[in-house]
């Protein structure tokens, strides 16, 4: 299971930072939202991964819980995140409004 | 009045959060008692900023009695709920944040709020954000806070609109989204680690870590730094800032002078507190890394000063060399310069609000297309035409404008480039008065670095504003500005407690070694969020 998670982080954050560095808005949002599903993938392993055991200290077994403050992390970084991406999202549109152009800088490379 | 002083640390962040929300859901139509519940609101957080740092220099009594003032937010106690913790430097950067808000609002009711919607509660939150990160104890609240900050950066950047904000906007957006991202990796892997999320705990359970998962902690602590470097413009990772701070609209800009200082503070705080852990700070929190870092970032900030062609930009510069000054003054060796960085850092904040506040007015009548200043004239293409609309005279024009705007400038010039009499002279003078006092110690090229890297960047600031200010001022075919009181007074406000900084040396500086004393003794600080008779107060 550790290595299907690593691998998965990994993948995304890869393709994420690929689209990042790409010259089109619709690109660098795609690849934001992809290196936030890797970094919520992470922090959520930072609890340690283990599957089938209860976010609670139970009486006997306090080595077999899982972690429940990564959880809350996570959610509140997915709230967060998504918030943050919808304002980014408005702001592409009213960039591509404004320039009449998606490439980051307001105009075409082969221009200047 | 007791239950207000007992819960004194959450108004802060409780007053600006309630006056948004209610002006969030005010109609715009009701345009007076909006104005009136926002600066009601500021001057609110003026005088509770003021009661918490009497409170933590000891000079009045509050219910925690001891510097550092430690709630414990629905009482939970510390190693398990979240704390807000005032001490005497937390106290100080929220007073100056109440300080220029209230300015740059008040700068901003005579015409730069109507220029698009959302401007008074945006701004009330960017102040909630702003005193949630300086008071919180917890790395995680820190990054909450962060995102509310930022948030509300971004509607105020796009204020106003227009294309050249926009494109502006998009790349700071950018920039600040993937820092976030970094931030959360960050502390995931710290929690990873360490399972606390607690400032003050944190350093005890790293003197805890194994040898083996130091490593892993000093890259944790690496990638937080990158993160706290890029809100503090430091070189290499502050290309984003002139472009958004020169095109913010002018109060606006003057509020984000301090943004760039939220990052230098948590580096600071931080450093201290990962220090305490028995071995050196990690990479970027302290040390040589620091201070070649704050370095470069005074060399480029220099570079920007000598070669901008306008005004905004060479604002967005001065941002740039002041917060390398701190970076390289809090990575210097030994804690001397830190007292004197803290009194620059307040002097720099306000002269640089009231600069950004400043070079719109002087910029407003100017000829079009007779100057080299294309890039504002583009960027205030939106407002020029309409300059003569009637309903802009909010206030009175005030007499003698050219004066007054001639006079402000000097005074920002004397402040910003740091000669005497104005405070800008005093925290220079102090920091290379510590500088020079910390040379057996500290190794004779820091001091010599230091030394020439903040004379010759207060040169250049010299060079740079004076070039600028002929051109702008001594323009014979430009029409005598009209200003109004609400716009003139900020600034004058500004300049003269810059006046009283200079005034009144001895005690302010004083305040600010107490400041730095007190922050270079983590383990009252840990004590006082960890003891759970203390700790648990609700």
């Amino acid at each position: 299971m550790a290595l299907i998670f690593s691998l998965a982080i990994g993948i995304m954050a890869g393709a994420g930072i690929y689209l990042l560095l790409r010259p089109r808005t619709f690109q660098v949002i795609i690849g934001l939202s992809l290196l936030g599903y890797a970094v919520n993938l992470f922090i959520f392993g930072m609890g340690r991964l283990q599957t089938g055991v209860p976010p609670i200290i139970t009486p006997g077994s306090a080595a077999q819980y899982a972690d429940p403050v990564p959880q809350a992390l996570v959610l509140t970084a997915i709230v967060i995140g998504f918030a943050t991406l919808s304002l980014f999202l408005v702001v592409l549109l009213a960039a591509r409004g404004l320039s009449g152009t998606d490439h980051v800088d307001g105009k075409e490379t082969d221009e200047n | 009045m007791a239950f207000l002083l007992t819960h004194l640390p959450i108004l802060p962040i409780l007053l600006p959060m309630l006056a948004g929300t209610l002006l969030l859901f005010s109609s715009d139509s009701r345009h007076g008692p909006r104005l009136a519940l926002s600066i009601l609101a500021l001057l609110a957080q003026f005088a509770i900023a003021l009661l918490l740092l009497a409170g933590s220099d000891g000079r009045l009594t509050l219910p925690w009695t001891e510097s550092i003032g430690v709630y414990a937010l629905g009482g939970w106690v510390a190693p398990f709920g979240i704390v807000l913790v005032v001490d005497r430097l937390s106290a100080i950067m929220v007073l100056l944040t109440a300080t220029l808000g209230l300015a740059a609002l008040v700068y901003s009711v005579a015409r730069w709020e109507k220029a698009g919607v959302h401007y008074l509660p945006l701004f009330q939150f960017l102040l909630m954000g702003l005193n949630g990160s300086f008071l919180t104890g917890d790395l995680f609240n820190l990054f909450v806070f962060f995102e509310i900050m930022l948030a509300a950066s971004y509607g105020l950047l796009l204020h106003a609109s227009g294309g050249p904000r926009v494109r502006a906007g998009l790349h700071y957006i950018v920039v600040n989204l993937v820092a976030s991202l970094v931030f959360l990796i960050g502390i995931a892997l710290v929690y990873g680690l360490t399972g606390t999320l607690n400032l003050a705990e944190l350093p005890l359970r790293i003197a805890a870590l194994p040898a083996t998962d130091r490593a892993l902690f000093n890259s944790a602590a690496a990638l937080l730094g990158v993160v706290f470097l890029t809100k503090a413009a430091a070189w290499p990772l502050n290309f984003w800032l002139p472009a958004a701070y020169g095109h913010a609209v002018p109060p606006v800009g003057a509020i984000f002078a301090i943004l760039t200082k939220v990052g230098v503070y948590v580096l600071l705080r931080l450093g201290v507190l990962f220090q305490e852990s028995g071995s050196p700070a990690p990479a970027p929190f302290g040390g040589d890394w620091l201070f070649y870092c704050g370095l470069a970032t005074m060399f480029s900030g220099t570079l920007g000063v000598l070669s901008s062609q306008s005004l905004d930009r060479l604002a967005a510069f001065l941002v740039v060399v002041s917060s390398g000054t701190l970076l390289t003054a809090f990575g210097f060796t030994g804690t001397l310069l830190t007292g004197p960085a803290i009194y620059y850092l307040v002097s720099s904040v306000l002269g640089g609000g009231a600069f950004f506040m400043l070079i719109e007015m002087a910029e407003r009548n100017r000829r079009v297309g007779a100057d080299l200043l294309a890039i504002s004239q583009e960027a205030f293409g939106v407002e020029l035409h309409d300059e003569d609309t009637p309903d802009e005279q909010v206030g009175v024009a005030i007499p003698a404008a050219t004066a007054f705007l001639g006079l402000s400038f000097v005074a920002c010039v004397l402040l910003l480039t740091g000669l005497p009499p104005l405070s800008g002279f005093v925290g220079k003078l102090a920091l290379l008065g510590a500088a020079l006092a910390s040379l057996p110690a500290a190794p004779l090229i820091h001091t010599g670095l230091f030394i020439a890297a903040l004379l010759i960047s207060g040169l250049a600031g010299l060079i740079a504003l004076s070039r600028l200010g002929i051109r702008v001022f001594w323009d014979m075919a430009r029409p005598t500005p009209h200003l109004q009181w609400l716009e003139a007074g900020p600034v004058a406000f500004l300049l003269t407690l810059c006046l009283g900084l200079a005034l009144l040396p001895e005690e302010l500086l004083a305040l600010a070694e107490a400041a730095s004393r007190s922050l270079y003794d983590p383990a009252d600080y840990i004590g006082a969020v960890l003891s759970p008779v203390r700790g648990g107060q609700p």
